[in-house]
């Protein structure tokens, strides 16, 4: 036991589970635990310029990394500010913890806050219990050590997620004896439950007798680092992998079995080959309603084996045959071995024929490059420009879609996306909280102009915290799918999409001391783009590219994956 | 869930500040309207039982406590028989009224507040429905 503040406790205890970077900023609710971070050498703190991209910041460098991305923030705006932040990480499922300050909790007559609607003060407990795994608020000095290593451990295991801590500004400040362990206190969580192996060989049984099984690999695979069980299963049954959109770099897609991404916008040949199979094993996946389209016409003939850790998964959205819960590593392994008994790799069926033509007469994926400054040449080209372990984001909307057509992701962890929460804006700060967390590693966020301006004040955050970022504005001088949609399914009547000419974003990066370049051809982008790569400083590429140029293939709204409209 | 039919559902929680809140949060984010819920110590240390029922309109069982109005020492005797009928219990007498602890179904509560009706209900408090499975059958948190 040693006599310590709470806010010296919580920083020792973030060191023993290995934190170091926090993404934050200050404010008056927070000062006590700002302060015991002051010199601190394990430690760095990145400050932010909204709380908003503090938690992007976070949550970027939890998925290049897959460690616990941290953030923090004071109370009442601060931590409100955080909300988004928050959500997005729910939805995606990665693992964050958020610390924010609190007004006191206790003290003599008037200082004692929380409840008396104090300065700055927001019940952020209560806003968040909707978006978070679960949130703390300890209320003494002593406990403090507990509820952070139960905090990490909550949101690091089992379907990772965002845990709150909120720290009464009292209890960062008290002292008392501490005891900095590695005790956690987590009764009636269960990361984890015990698999079901009557579940395994019948899934195994399935499998054997299908004659067409596709795999659909989802973001649970790169959770739980089954990639390379996805590719032997892959190889095993001659399936096809199709992936989510955040299964995205789940499973090489350079590979001939690899059929893209399905989904609203997924590669044509993922989700016609999904409506003609007649197995499906899907792992670590929610079938979200982009991927699946209309749920009555998803795959109404094939059988379903669905394999996640979230019981609450099984059966949320699609009716499977044989549910598998559990980490999708170990399940996979199991399904391997029950399979290997069973069967022999097969080629030349008529099954890996028709993958193959599917992806030759769907997926005509340009054998040369256009020479247009259009998304798909630009996306290709960058594609060959990067090396495979650079990491891209992206914001959201066409810029995103586009990189999910387009741009390959070959390896797990490189390619970071909004999927759940849809945030605009995510993109950039998530790029810097992954550069944070790889600085070896190049990294590109491919925006659009709506987005970028929605955390382009980050750029303050990237320049004099010196983490280089190249960032690629596709811009069309419209909220670009929001456009579309207008175009497609509202008669071209365009409402509140213009966003005109502004900024300059040459100029905009300028302003930061970032630097800035305005491509108008594939040469000039791939000049700028090699530039930035060697740059140390962060660099806003700015492509002026057409108004009105769609993303397509398109499921409208409403109909199955294989109604899918336009050309890829 | 389906909607129209009663499910009964039973959890042990954390006895800890913002448990309830988590939980009705699920139902109402799903649009489920929660009929009642009761939480109470369970017999583990700080673990609480919540008794959720959902969408009810089937029998199953509550307790109340009614305190009702007895305008003359006629009335008392009939409503102490009335009592007896219900098989409640009266547990508290004042010179003009009863306070009475009645278990059943929601119907037989309502039954019996119907009948009070003459003389006239001052106070009640209905717990909600709170459920055990039948048989050796539990459900434990693991220490």
């Amino acid at each position: 036991m040693t006599k310590m503040s709470g806010a010296r406790a919580l920083l020792e205890s973030l060191e023993r589970q290995n934190v170091n970077t926090i993404f934050g900023i200050v404010g008056g609710a927070i000062l006590p635990l700002y302060d015991a971070l002051c010199g601190s050498t394990k430690i760095r703190h990145i400050l932010a310029r909204h709380e908003q991209c503090a938690a992007h910041e976070a949550e970027g460098y939890a998925r290049a990394s897959g460690r616990t991305g941290v953030c923090m923030a004071t109370s009442g705006p601060g931590a409100t500010n955080l909300v988004t932040g928050i959500a997005n990480a729910y939805m995606d499922s990665s693992p964050i913890i958020a610390l924010t300050g609190q007004v006191p909790s206790s003290g003599v007559n008037t200082s004692y806050m929380i409840g008396r609607d104090a300065f700055q003060e927001a019940d952020i407990i209560g806003i968040t219990t909707p978006i978070t795994k679960y949130s703390f608020q300890p209320r003494t000095v002593a406990e403090i050590p507990t509820v952070v290593n139960t905090a990490f451990y909550i949101a690091s295991t089992g379907r990772p997620g965002p845990v709150l801590i909120d720290l009464p500004k009292n209890v960062q400040a008290g002292t008392a004896d501490v005891q900095v362990t590695d005790r956690i206190e987590a009764r009636g969580y269960k990361s984890m439950i015990e698999m079901d192996y009557a579940k395994i060989s019948e899934a195994a049984n399935l499998l054997a007798k299908a004659e067409r099984p596709i795999i659909l690999s989802g973001g649970g695979v790169i959770i739980s680092k089954a990639s390379d069980e996805v590719m032997q299963m892959s190889d095993l049954l001659m399936a096809p992998v199709a992936t989510t959109f955040m299964g995205k770099g789940s499973f090489p897609e350079g590979h001939p079995l690899s059929v893209g991404s399905i989904g609203m916008h997924g590669n044509p040949a993922a989700n016609k080959l999904m409506g003609e199979a007649d197995v499906l094993l899907a792992v670590g996946t929610r079938f979200s309603d982009r991927a699946t389209a209309n749920l009555d016409t998803f795959m109404p003939n094939s059988k379903k084996i669905h394999i996640d850790i979230d019981e609450a998964e099984i059966g949320k959205n699609v009716e499977v045959d044989v549910p598998i819960i559990g980490d999708a590593k170990t399940a996979m392994k199991l399904l391997l071995a029950a399979l290997n008994d069973k069967l022999r790799k097969t080629e030349g069926t008529a099954w890996s024929k028709r993958v193959k033509d599917a992806k030759e007469q769907l997926s005509p994926l340009l054998k040369e490059l256009p020479r247009d400054i259009v998304p798909k040449a630009l996306l290709i080209a960058l594609r060959e420009l990067l090396p495979g372990n650079a990491i891209v984001t992206t914001e959201v909307g066409q810029n995103q879609m586009w990189s999910a057509l387009y741009f390959k992701a070959l390896k797990p962890r490189t390619f970071i996306s909004s999927g759940g929460l849809g945030t605009m804006g995510f993109g950039f700060p998530a790029a810097i909280g992954a550069k944070a967390a790889c600085p070896d590693r190049p990294v590109v966020d491919i925006a659009g102009d709506g987005s970028f301006i929605m955390s382009e004040q980050e750029l303050a955050c990237s320049v004099t915290e010196k983490i280089p970022v190249t960032v690629i504005v596709l811009n069309n001088s419209v909220l670009g799918m929001v456009a579309q949609w207008q175009r497609m399914l509202y008669k071209r009547r365009y409402m509140a999409v213009n966003l005109g000419n502004t900024p300059d974003f040459v100029k905009l990066a300028e302003a930061y001391g970032a630097q800035g370049f305005r491509v108008t051809s594939i040469d000039e982008f791939q000049k700028a783009v090699k530039t930035a790569l060697t740059s140390n400083v962060t660099t806003v590429i700015d492509v002026p590219i057409g108004s009105e140029e769609d993303v397509v293939p398109f499921v409208p709204p409403g109909c199955g994956l294989p109604q899918q409209r336009g050309d890829y | 869930m389906e909607v129209g039919k009663t499910k009964v559902i039973s959890v042990l929680v954390e006895n800890k500040p913002g448990v309830l809140h988590g939980v009705a949060n699920l139902f109402r984010r799903r649009n489920f309207n929660i009929e009642s819920i009761t939480v109470g110590l369970s017999e583990q240390e700080s673990i609480s039982r919540m008794t959720i029922t959902v969408n009810g309109d089937e029998k199953t069982i509550e307790q109340a406590l009614v305190k009702v109005n007895v305008p003359t020492p006629k009335d008392r005797s009939d409503i102490i028989n009335c009592v007896e009928v219900f098989r409640g219990r009266v547990i508290d007498v004042s010179t003009d009224s009863l306070s009475v602890e009645i278990t059943g179904t929601s119907d037989k509560i309502d039954a019996f507040l119907n009948l009070m009706k003459t003389t006239g209900v001052i106070e009640v408090a209905r717990t909600g429905i709170t459920a055990l499975a039948r048989g050796a059958k539990s459900i434990r948190i693991d220490e």
